[in-house]
């Protein structure tokens, strides 16, 4: 049989493709590692190409850059404070109005909704100047004054974007479970509010946790937002330290350092959002 | 009439919304939401393309290009795109050679603006990328496989069968990148591009007025938004298949 005579695909020999999911991106063993990896060899190059290009009186670009390290990981460090405490304030806040957005009294379900739908379509920088500019800097309590530093606005100012993207989370994984949980409640005499608490909230929290994780790493990238409002973090820090050493040649290893730092922050937080997302098998 | 009444208002009530009533505010304002609109649908578009082209690369056989394009995507979704700006802005741009402005001075290859355009189109099609993938992966592969047992070559597969269902997938997640991507336009008031932010930064600290500004910044962001949520539902809307449901 003469197989090469035809012009038939299904008479030719089979080749078998190499074996590759649809997109090539779901393996993600060797994301992390190969990212890494991408990052080292271009961090590594900066560094190389700074120490060729720099003038030959001054120190090493690796020395500076050991040398202002710890100090630019100390900001970093404080921008990670800062993201747990907006996160928390911004988790019990946006709990309760996530709750109230599937309120049976119409007026609080609505305004609830209004909240959430306005904090989330405003720019996280806005709602930070919001916070920074129109609150007072000092409250003044039955004589008592009470300060309120710069760090503790920038705190509200970027809990309130989280507050309405947990409520839309909330709410979104209250509304994921499937109304015969509601309706076989109410047959065995739950009222709402037993059934809110003892049987949706239970089964809705494992549904909220990956979303939730993935808001902390977008909440963490955006602590660095509070530099442009005045605030010492790694951002400011960094950019000191090139001013400091007016060196022009080390600002991308400089800056690659920081990025690096945030990349090891938020990439595990991805991957563990990934894969608790595989196992509560939760569509994103 | 709207420029009376903001002008009584602000005699009356002591509510200074300069942008309604003072021409040069205006002009500052509506120049700066100009700047941003331009920005976001320069980088929308491009942030769309590099999205399609990453999900492209990413299903070919060459390794290379699909550990390229993993890399990518992963450093842009991890880092703080405010540091991707200043990186771009401040340490990339100094690599590049100034060009001759034309009144003998010299200026960078690449303006603020057009540095914002490019970081946040990176950016967001980081993001596309995922996005584009997830919508990908969601077609079935009994589908694909049908248009493989027809001929289809790679190309043809994507153009006429994969993505036309993957982009429906994918509309709502897309909306939500674009949205996020309208709200980072911001961060480019860090690196000085006369954006809506920037603009109205300059009327409060001229007109004291930081508390009215503030407000109409809102609103007018939020509007931005509504704007795109409501072209995008109706492109989702036009799109529909009738019949096929996700």
């Amino acid at each position: 049989m003469r197989v090469s005579a035809t012009d038939l695909p299904v008479l030719l020999p089979y080749r078998a493709p190499a074996a590759i999911a649809p997109s090539g991106l779901a393996a993600p063993m060797l994301l992390g590692g190969g990212t890494l990896a991408c990052f080292a060899i271009l961090f590594g190059a900066s560094l190389a190409l700074a120490q060729v290009t720099a003038r030959p009186a001054g120190e090493s670009a690796a020395t500076v850059l050991l040398r202002w390290a710890p100090l630019i990981f100390q900001g970093f460090l404080f921008n990670i404070l800062i993201s747990f405490l907006s996160m928390a304030l911004g988790t019990v806040v946006g709990v309760l109005v996530g709750i109230a957005q599937v309120s049976v009294v119409a007026p609080v379900r609505r305004t609830a909704w209004g909240l959430t739908q306005f904090f989330r379509n405003a720019p996280w920088l806005v709602l930070l100047f919001y916070a920074m500019f129109l609150l007072p800097f000092e409250f003044n309590v039955l004589g008592l004054t009470i300060a309120f530093p710069a760090w503790i606005k920038a705190i509200i100012g970027l809990a309130l974007p989280v507050a309405a993207n947990v409520s839309e989370i909330v709410r979104g994984g209250i509304r994921s479970i499937p109304s015969g949980q509601w309706e076989s409640a109410e047959s065995l005499a739950f009222n709402r509010r037993q059934t809110m608490w003892m049987i949706i909230l239970p089964q809705a929290f494992k549904r909220m946790i990956p979303p939730w994780m993935n808001l902390y790493a977008i909440l963490t990238m955006a602590t660095t937002l509070i530099s442009v409002v005045g605030i010492q973090d790694g951002l400011t820090i960094t950019r000191a330290a090139l001013v400091a050493e007016s060196r022009p040649e080390l600002m991308i290893p400089m800056y690659l350092l920081l990025l690096l730092m945030f990349f090891a922050y938020c990439y595990p937080i991805a991957r563990a959002t990934l894969s608790l997302e595989r196992r509560f098998n939760v569509k994103a | 009439m709207i420029a009376a009444y903001f002008e009584r208002l602000n005699e009356t009530q002591g509510l200074n919304f300069s942008v309604f009533y003072d021409a040069f505010d205006q002009g500052r304002f509506l120049t700066g939401l100009w700047t941003t609109s331009y920005i976001c649908v320069v980088a929308i578009i491009a942030s769309l393309a590099l999205g399609l082209l990453g999900v492209w690369l990413a299903g070919s056989n060459s390794r290379l290009a699909r550990i390229l394009v993993r890399g990518y995507v992963q450093f842009f979704r991890n880092t703080p795109p405010l540091v991707q700006l200043s990186f771009f802005y401040f340490a990339v741009a100094t690599l590049l050679p100034t060009v001759s402005d034309g009144f003998g001075g010299r200026s960078p290859l690449v303006s603020g603006t057009g540095w914002a355009i490019i970081a946040f189109s990176l950016f967001a099609g980081a993001f596309n990328v995922e996005i584009f993938r997830a919508g990908i992966e969601a077609v079935p592969s009994t589908t694909v496989e049908a248009g493989e047992s027809l001929g289809y070559t790679r190309l043809q597969l994507y153009i006429h069968v994969v993505l036309p269902l993957a982009f429906r997938i994918c509309l709502p997640a897309l909306n939500n990148n674009l949205i996020n991507l309208v709200k980072t336009t911001t961060l480019a008031y860090a690196i000085g591009v006369p954006e809506l932010l920037y603009a109205a930064s300059q009327i409060w600290s001229e007109s004291f007025n930081v508390r009215e500004m503030m407000n109409v910044l809102l609103v007018t962001y939020v509007l931005l938004v509504a704007v795109l949520v409501f072209v995008m539902g109706r492109w989702e809307k036009t799109m529909r298949i009738p019949g096929y449901s996700t």
